[in-house]
């Protein structure tokens, strides 16, 4: 086979797989904007015959869509600055200090990704009643911050930084806080970013934690509210797939402005949260 | 100095360990704890709780909806993990070569990760409708019959297979990429040499050469699979007739549906021990004396 005719060969193989891989969203996105009658016409259209943004305002109207999209924002963003600060915290100090049993709490810690939510959601939802957080955005912000993941990624991160720069720094007086804040922080920054993309990303698009503690639909998260108007006897497939098309967005955003430290992310954590 | 403010570099680290400590021990270790006992009693949550020994697991694994569930799952995981890898390996490979556009191919294998296993659920369930999905029109263009995608046991889990894989594998893809990057370009242009063909370089070169990475991407989809339940819940909601029930809706709905959190914790306890079997074959084999 010739070059040209085995690089053809291979685009055309790509392009098709990135067309089954692109079409089930691209179906959607299309399909939110079609009127309701047009949207189980048969046959169906690909391209909305005459778009309409209909299904957008009622998901907001009738669904009350930003209240759930503005929980999903609040716990997100506060659950993640929460999970960034401890995780960078907890690497820094099994990174660079010397302590009894360091080695055995962090194999601790490691040790509980075999203690995913969906392993304790029983004890979980106890636990979350006895501290009032039950039906409280609270009980899906705090205790998701913490993860074993964010803890080992702030930890490689951290190893490569030279014990000389610290050791400089005590000489210079500076208090173990300073170094910390002054020092250790404004050089975090890589770390930090991808901290943010993960753990915005799991909060964001996490069913687990709001189904266990949420109980009133007012607060209610984007997922949530998914997940249950989906579940109802007849489904209002109009503005549900308005709402999953607007709940895309800030995943996007991430994702185009982040892309270069995700995939990085990625393969130095291989494991999940 | 202002001593008082500063911290020692005794206590330094566990002024910076507290509060993932905390965290760690109130809404991880001690419910595991008190999942295990839990798993010893009867109880609906409100009442007394009474203990009943091995009784749980006793009921477990002589329960036919226990080892449905169960059995479902494994024979789920059986058959997408190996589509995952095989799928995350295909893209891995074609991507890994010196070609246009990487970044824009890339970006769309990898996007269904980032969009919640709600929404993957929720769009699947509009594509095969049984009556006004777009995947039926295509088989009728096609001149097939249409299916009944979502009414049908078999078809039903079909689905539930393909939306995961199309969900999972653009991750895996990832790190099978990373993978592959890590082998060493002089290998196989010593093949060339050697007038090796292209699928002599693959099995004889890339494939054992790879095999770390697919030992651990075969340990965490198994792991992800395992855990799966948002995906169907807004996929097929664990049906038709229990049909695409996984162990996790099932313990789900002990608990807090029938709210027998006794055996629900049980039943919990039997899925930590699969998990944690794969989860330390991934420890030994991901940071092996690392730590």
């Amino acid at each position: 086979m010739g070059n040209a005719v085995k690089k053809t060969f291979l685009y055309c193989i790509l392009a098709l797989l990135t067309l089954t891989f692109l079409f089930p969203i691209i179906w959607v996105m299309l399909s939110a904007f079609k009127k309701s009658s047009e949207l189980f016409s048969w046959p169906p259209s690909f391209f909305p015959r005459t778009p309409t943004l209909d299904n957008f305002i009622a998901a907001f109207n009738k669904g009350d869509f930003g209240r759930y999209f503005y929980n999903s924002a609040v716990v997100s963003v506060s659950s993640t600055i929460l999970a960034i600060i401890i995780n960078t915290m907890a690497g820094f100090a099994f990174a660079k200090y010397k302590f009894k049993f360091r080695d055995a709490i962090f194999i601790g810690f490691l040790a509980t990704l075999m203690l995913p939510l969906e392993v304790i959601m029983i004890p979980i939802f106890q636990v979350i009643k006895r501290f009032s957080m039950y039906n409280s955005l609270l009980g899906i912000i705090i205790p998701p911050a913490a993860t074993p993941t964010g803890v080992f990624l702030a930890r490689q991160y951290f190893l490569s930084i030279p014990d000389e720069l610290l050791e400089a720094a005590r000489i210079d007086g500076a208090s173990e806080r300073r170094i910390f804040v002054q020092l250790i922080l404004p050089n975090a920054k890589p770390l930090m970013s991808v901290l943010f993309i993960f753990s915005f990303m799991w909060r964001w698009n996490d069913y687990m934690w709001p189904l266990l503690v949420i109980r009133d639909m007012d607060k209610y998260t984007v997922q949530l509210a998914l997940a249950n108007f989906s579940g109802q006897f007849s489904v209002d497939w109009s503005s549900l797939l308005a709402m999953a098309v607007i709940s895309m967005i800030p995943m996007l955003v991430v994702f185009l402005i982040f892309q270069k430290q995700f995939v990085k992310g990625m393969v130095v954590s291989g494991m999940k949260e | 100095m202002k001593k008082s403010k500063d911290w020692g570099i005794k206590i330094a680290p566990w002024v910076l360990l507290a509060p993932n400590l905390i965290i760690f021990a109130v809404f991880i270790v001690w419910p595991a704890i008190m999942g295990f006992t839990y798993s010893f009693y009867k109880w609906d949550g409100l009442g007394e709780k009474v203990f009943i020994g091995f009784n749980n697991y006793v009921k477990a694994f002589g329960s036919a909806e226990f080892w449905g569930a169960f059995g479902r799952t494994a024979a789920y995981a059986l058959i997408s993990v190996p589509l995952i890898m095989a799928a995350a390996l295909l893209l891995a490979n074609l991507l890994v070569k010196d070609i246009k556009l990487k970044g824009f191919f890339r970006a769309s294998f990898y996007w269904p990760k980032m969009i919640s296993f709600i929404i993957v659920g929720l769009s699947f369930r509009f594509l095969f409708g049984d009556s006004f999905g777009v995947i039926n029109y295509i088989l009728e263009v096609l001149g097939f019959k249409s299916v009944a995608w979502l009414t049908d046991s078999f078809f039903a889990q079909l689905v539930v297979i393909l939306a995961t894989v199309w969900s999972m594998a653009g991750y895996y893809m990832v790190m099978f990429i990373s993978g592959l990057q890590s082998i060493p370009e002089s290998y196989y242009e010593a093949s060339q040499v050697d007038g090796a063909t292209s699928a002599q370089r693959f099995f004889l070169i890339t494939l054992p050469l790879l095999k770390p990475t697919t030992f651990l991407v075969l340990i965490l989809s198994i792991i992800d699979v395992f855990k799966a339940y948002p995906l169907i819940k807004a996929l097929t909601g664990g049906g038709p007739a229990s049909s695409t029930k996984m162990i996790v809706q099932y313990i789900y709905e002990e608990g807090f549906t029938k709210s027998n959190l006794g055996y629900a914790s049980a039943l919990s306890m039997i899925l930590l021990v699969v998990l944690a079997i794969f989860t330390g074959i991934q420890f030994k084999i991901n940071r092996g004396g690392e730590i």
